[in-house]
């Protein structure tokens, strides 16, 4: 057991951390500045990010990156969430896209996708979830008809994140209806920028609209698009949900201690650390958040070591999400009813972390892969 | 990073499941337990392994290994339930080892690592601990107060009057000590964050047994035409358990590597693990109770003697309230003192 980090891992958060200190993005534009604005900033931050060649260190060096090891990986989403900067404008596209083509692309499609990628010249949203396929992902209904050398595509998409500044849709459409639901599915590159993809934005119980609706009516994708081949769209979808949560829960991690750290710090100031309700609260937070970092070095670790992750991987997020939603519900009884206000760091967490519970899995499903997978426990079989 | 055990301490913990597996079975477990005595053909195996002093140091009579090595064998003995009195003593140890003069040192220590002397670790009231682990067998007694002073008692030193505990599967005695009676130690005594990591990896093996057993169970038993373990109130349930054994791994891992390798991080690191698994231990073994369903309730099923080692466990040198007031003591130190600077 060596819980610090190699002289390699160090000497690479060493060089990010004086690089983020004399590199910080500029001034964030002001919450009611509108989504464009935002994004503005995000993908100007990108682009900081890729001149100096840390857009996405995990990439192997043949695609631009660092062949950076997953532990380095880990080390710089923690460095990002620490210096508090934005996450890349093309997020999806860095962790989710990227690496799936980098399994299944065809050399072609590597050589055509990747690179603008990297830059955020194109954006990249995911076309997976639709209204009656959440948590059962393989029901979904969007469908993909053959015609010629292209695919008509028909359907609707939800929760679509950045998809009004996307060029690329990495989209999940049944291919075949005959065969059993996984095996009927095929992933595809749809090109967003055309009249069949009509757009919709999500506004979400923050006020904000990170999410949309796509409504697809005879959308036409070239067979070369096609990724991974027909009938295999659940495996390399797969591919697309295991990025998930690998780097990003390493970012939302650090933020969730800056979080309790400033909690700390109002409690303390407010004389409430020495309130035994207060130091209670704050001191299970501060070792789930403990429990949180370890759980989540020791599932990497254990991947990259041995091979083998073991059952922290499906607890991570779960903790974690659960941890966020305490840390910022006790945020406003440390800081008070302002806390309360539109507009404040404090109401915009509060609200925000109710979707962590949900998003990229929600805790229900989470409990059923650990039984399921961990546990080795029975599934209780549901008749259709 | 890595969290993994090298390949001697894989060896000892390997070898430690498969003797225990053999010699520490339940109907052994529940043998001693129904009579009231320790299992003292097993503890002798034990000694002449030299499992008592494996964290005292060589110039102690011990085998010098670390706190990680004596983290294996207590969540092993934990997950067995052996009926003998290891930990207690271990504890003992790691304070008279630390916060010991070289005379309490060279006095106690070898028969402690012998496992020829009996040690006992409490936290007492005023002179007094109501409910000490192995106390009745112990010859050797320390007790800690509140404000981290602590004493070293020779048994005679003391008032000890034999208990019965609602976990069987040891000893138990409270024990009195008139004002003057015993040696002082040094103050805050240091030892105790090993001893804290050696109480909760005992927990993480109770733990971890609970869990094992409930999963055996709610896979085998049938209702409605379905293994229970089917149903999501229970199987979502036995999630919990795993997760909440988990926090107390990982903590508890922490603690000890901090032990060896970070020791100014202990004391955080060791109350961390304390509540963690403090906590653990009670959910854990009640969520083993709960999903035995009504045989759960009953006496011939093991799970409660988990329940029971658990509870004695959790409240054994303060509980997680007590450790996470002593967490948030540090948060405030830490936040004083940069702000201070």
């Amino acid at each position: 057991m060596d819980l610090t980090f190699s002289p390699q891992e160090t000497a690479f958060r060493d060089e990010l951390r004086a690089w983020l200190a004399d590199n910080q993005p500029g001034e964030k534009p002001p919450a009611d500045a509108g989504e464009d604005a935002q994004f503005a900033y995000r993908r100007e931050w990108q682009r900081r990010l890729y001149d100096a060649g840390w857009a996405a260190p995990a990439w192997p060096t043949e695609y631009g990156g660092r062949g950076a090891s997953q532990s380095e990986s880990a080390i710089y989403f923690e460095e990002l969430g620490r210096a508090r900067v934005p996450f890349a404008a093309n997020t999806l596209g860095l962790l989710l896209g990227g690496p799936t083509l980098m399994v299944w692309g065809t050399p072609e499609q590597k050589e055509r996708y990747l690179p603008p990628i990297l830059s955020g010249e194109e954006i990249w949203c995911q076309g997976f979830s639709e209204p009656d396929a959440g948590s059962d992902l393989a029901s979904l209904k969007t469908r993909a008809v053959k015609d010629g050398d292209e695919w008509v595509v028909t359907g609707q998409k939800v929760w679509t994140s950045g998809a009004q500044y996307s060029k690329w849709c990495m989209l999940v459409a049944r291919t075949d209806s005959e065969v059993a639901k996984h095996k009927g599915l095929s992933y595809f590159l749809m090109d967003m920028e055309q009249e069949a993809v009509q757009i919709r934005p999500l506004r979400q119980i923050t006020g904000e609209a990170e999410f949309n609706e796509l409504f697809i009516e005879e959308a036409r994708i070239p067979d070369a698009n096609m990724v991974g081949g027909v009938g295999n769209g659940w495996k390399v979808a797969l591919t697309t949900l295991m990025n998930e949560r690998a780097g990003l829960g390493f970012a939302l991690q650090i933020r969730l201690r800056q979080l309790l750290d400033d909690i700390i710090a109002a409690a303390a100031e407010k004389g409430l650390l020495e309130n035994p309700l207060y130091a209670d609260k704050l001191a299970e937070l501060h070792v789930r958040c403990e429990s949180i970092r370890l759980l989540a070095w020791k599932g990497l670790t254990d991947a990259e070591r041995y091979g083998q992750p073991g059952p922290e991987g499906s607890l991570v997020k779960w903790l974690w999400s659960d941890t966020n939603q305490r840390a910022t519900q006790l945020a406003v009884d440390v800081i008070g009813p302002e806390a309360l206000v539109t507009g404040t760091g404090w109401s915009y967490e509060l609200l925000r972390a109710r979707g962590n519970t949900i998003e990229g899995g929600t805790t229900e499903v989470l409990k059923n892969i650990v039984a399921e997978r961990v546990l080795g426990l029975p599934r209780l079989k549901v008749s259709a | 990073m890595d969290f993994g055990l090298t390949d001697d301490q894989r060896d000892i913990q390997r070898t430690a499941r498969d003797l225990l597996a053999e010699r520490a079975t339940f109907a052994r477990v529940r043998e001693h337990a129904e009579a009231g005595t320790t299992d003292a053909v097993l503890w002798r195996e034990l000694c002449e392994l030299g499992w008592p002093g494996i964290a005292i140091s060589e110039e102690n009579g011990g085998q010098g290994l670390g706190t990680i090595e004596l983290s294996i064998l207590c969540e092993e003995l934990g997950r067995t339930l052996a009926p003998v009195p290891f930990l207690a003593s271990a504890m003992a140890a790691c304070v008279i080892e630390q916060a010991g003069s070289p005379e309490q040192r060279e006095r106690w220590l070898p028969g402690l690592a012998s496992g020829e002397t009996i040690g006992a670790l409490a936290g007492a009231v005023d002179g007094t601990a109501e409910l000490v682990i192995g106390g009745a067998e112990a010859r050797v007694i320390v007790l800690v107060e509140d404000d981290g002073s602590g004493r070293l008692l020779a048994a005679d030193d003391a008032e000890v009057t034999r208990v019965a505990a609602i976990d069987p599967t040891r000893s138990a005695a409270r024990v009195s000590a008139s004002d003057g009676a015993g040696e002082a130690l040094e103050d805050g005594c240091p030892g105790l964050g090993r001893a804290l990591v050696a109480v909760s990896s005992e927990l993480v093996g109770v733990c971890d047994r609970a869990l094992e057993m409930t999963l055996a169970y709610v896979k085998d038993r049938k209702q409605f035409g379905v293994p229970v373990g089917a149903y999501q109130a229970v199987s979502h349930r036995c999630a919990q358990m795993l997760l909440d054994t988990e926090k107390a791994r990982s903590t508890t891992a922490f603690a000890a590597w901090s032990a060896d390798a970070n020791p100014e991080g202990l004391a955080e690191a060791a109350a961390m693990a304390k509540a963690a698994a403090s906590d653990a231990g009670r959910e854990v073994t009640a969520s083993a109770i709960q999903a035995h369903g009504g045989i759960g309730f009953t006496w011939e099923a093991d799970v409660h003697w988990l329940f029971k080692r658990a509870q004695l466990d959790a409240v054994l040198l303060g509980g997680s309230g007590r450790h996470r007031a002593r967490v948030a003591a540090i948060l405030a130190d830490r936040i004083g003192a940069s702000t201070a600077a």
